[in-house]
């Protein structure tokens, strides 16, 4: 559905999105993971044809997005990572405008709307100004307003960013239940564990580029292991892991060992070392993405 | 030259117009007044309280000189401020573009739509003018109704400039410098509250050139008094042709700064 290749974006000389190549297949939930200014927002703008490309290669089912700017937005919604609804307009009012970009005819913009306050259980708040509305409630309406033109691709930044975890297990189950409709789905998010619950491939990006990509489970497998050991960060642990040719990394005060075999590094550093606080735990994408963008704070 | 480069459009252009007419008529009631009363204010303050004093102006009375320039003076400022100030909000703190050119609608038709929108309240505030004006027998009708088309016309001219300034401000605040060095010099120094006969001559020359007001006081001057001169194909053709070049200019900006 989505095909980049050598994807590229600068701003004023600064490189935004430094050659990126991707493929997004139909049916799928494809996530873009990585810290803030990673390029993800830069990404989804040049898909929407809204910020153009400074070199390389994009389609949108089939379609350049150099040339092809209306037939590509017509099958696409957006929910951007801004807030945008109309402060100026009524729930309905918004939507009502909304669907006339898209040239539906009003008869049936009014059933589609309908039936779509219904979908995120938001009929009560029809005829409330967009201002008073929780943050959940307008991420909500956005993804509502996306649906309008009964998109074949689903464009979310970050859909869920600030909302608390009912309102973000409401959004979740409305992707799902998207993608179980067909819908082909594109979302940035920084939260791993959103990428890992809803994405069925994905790639990590950071300063403009894509460090790895894979469904959730082979990153984890490919980057950690299926666990991770933790020890004490000491000389004689090193010792012992070096002899053994174990993967580890340094954090502060802990080693993260990687591993797929937990019990046997654990029983040999309990036997090896002098006896100190062991924990294993199974890997997560966190971990690996951690690893790969480090913990310097961005931004 | 892509700062001359003719906008592609489609019907979304009305779209995006429909979208600002459903805000206004939200609240229309509200919207009508003001261009009711200002003139009003005008009127008493001036025609009738400074006009008293004034036997003629030009060989007319002076309320029946200045009720054509209220008009024109109510057409720039209704396109003006809208394009300004109107669409810096809509384009930066309501993010309304943004959301706009995520659907198949593009950015030149964006603008153009906020520009013909601009034109449509210079319209209606001009039309809501004339009856007042009618009611103390100021305006010769049936001539005058000609100021409604008009009104369009010239409220696009300043929708254009209006909107190139806004395409070019680093923030809202700095909207004011057109709004003082020329918006105000113009409702002054038009051919609105004296003739223009009065100035020096290069000066009467510079308004000629470069104060769009002056020919849209002309024009509806002559309008209002029934009184037309083929001098006023000249002020049509000069402002239909820096309506075209603004207008096209004001789109490439605008995408200039939208487009990154
Ligand atoms: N319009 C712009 N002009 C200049 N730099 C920009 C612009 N938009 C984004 N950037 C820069 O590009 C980088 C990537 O930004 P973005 O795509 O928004 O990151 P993300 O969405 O992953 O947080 C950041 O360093 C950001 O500052
Ligand atoms: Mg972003």
């Amino acid at each position: 559905m989505i095909v980049a290749q050598g994807l590229k974006k600068c701003f004023d000389g600064f490189v935004a999105v430094d050659e990126i190549s991707f493929a997004v297949e139909k049916g799928e939930i494809f996530g873009f993971l990585g810290p803030n200014g990673a390029g993800k927002t830069t990404t989804m703008n040049m898909i929407q044809c809204i910020s153009p490309k400074t070199s390389g290669t994009l389609e949108v089912m089939g379609m350049d997005v150099n040339t092809h700017q209306r037939e590509i937005k017509k099958n696409l919604g957006v929910v951007p990572q801004e807030n945008n609804l109309d402060p100026d307009f009524t729930v309905y009012e918004n939507f009502l405008a909304y669907s006339r970009y898209f040239n539906i005819p009003r008869e049936s913009a009014k059933k589609i709307i309908d039936e779509l306050l219904d979908f995120v259980q938001l009929t009560e708040k029809k005829d409330t100004l967009i201002e008073p509305l929780s943050g959940g409630m307008k991420r909500r309406l956005i993804l509502t307003r996306a649906l309008i033109n009964k998109p074949k691709i689903l464009i979310l930044d970050e859909p869920t960013v600030g909302l608390d975890p009912q309102a973000r297990h409401l959004i979740w189950d409305k992707i799902k239940s998207l993608k179980s409709q067909g819908v082909t789905i594109v979302l940035t998010t920084h939260y791993l564990d959103e990428a890992a619950r809803l994405c069925d491939r994905l790639v990590i990006m950071d300063y403009g580029k894509i460090l790895v990509d894979g469904t959730p489970n082979d990153i984890v497998k490919e980057y950690i292991g299926t666990d991770i050991v933790e020890a004490e960060n000491n000389p004689s642990v090193i010792a012992c892991l070096k002899k053994r040719a174990a993967r580890f990394e340094a954090l502060g005060e802990t080693l993260q060992i990687y591993t797929n075999n937990p019990q046997e590094i654990t029983s040999a550093l309990l036997k090896e070392c002098p006896l100190r606080p062991i924990t294993a735990r199974s890997a997560s994408l966190e971990d690996v993405f951690l690893r790969l963008t480090g913990k310097k704070l961005r931004e | 030259m892509s700062y001359f480069k003719l906008p592609k459009l489609t019907t979304f252009v009305w779209k995006v117009w429909l979208r600002n007419r459903d805000v206004f008529m939200k609240t229309y009631k509200v919207n009508f007044l003001p261009p009711f009363i200002e003139p009003l204010l005008y009127l008493f303050a001036l025609g009738f309280g400074l006009g008293t004093y004034i036997d003629t102006m030009d060989g007319i009375s002076y309320p029946r000189f200045i009720a054509p320039a209220l008009i024109s003076i109510s057409i720039m400022n209704s396109a003006f401020f809208e394009c300004t100030f109107g669409s810096y909000v809509r384009m930066y703190y309501q993010k309304t573009f943004d959301a706009i050119i995520a659907t198949p609608v593009s950015i030149e038709e964006v603008i153009t739509g906020e520009l013909l929108w601009g034109a449509t309240k210079s319209l209606i505030n001009a039309t809501i003018m004339l009856p007042v004006l009618t009611a103390f027998k100021l305006i010769e009708l049936p001539h005058a109704l000609l100021v409604i088309p008009f009104a369009f016309i010239a409220g696009f001219l300043f929708a254009s400039i209006g909107m190139c300034f806004t395409a070019i401000s680093p923030n809202i605040s700095t909207l004011n410098y057109p709004t003082f060095l020329f918006i105000t010099p113009m409702f002054l120094f038009s051919g609105t509250f004296f003739p223009l006969q009065l100035l020096p001559e290069p000066i009467q020359y510079f308004a000629l050139i470069a104060l769009p007001l002056t020919h849209v006081v002309s024009i509806i001057r002559a309008l209002t008094l029934a009184n037309l001169s083929s001098f006023l194909l000249v002020n049509l053709a000069w402002i239909l042709t820096v309506s075209l070049i603004l207008f096209v200019l004001s789109v490439n900006l605008m995408k200039k700064r939208l487009i990154v």
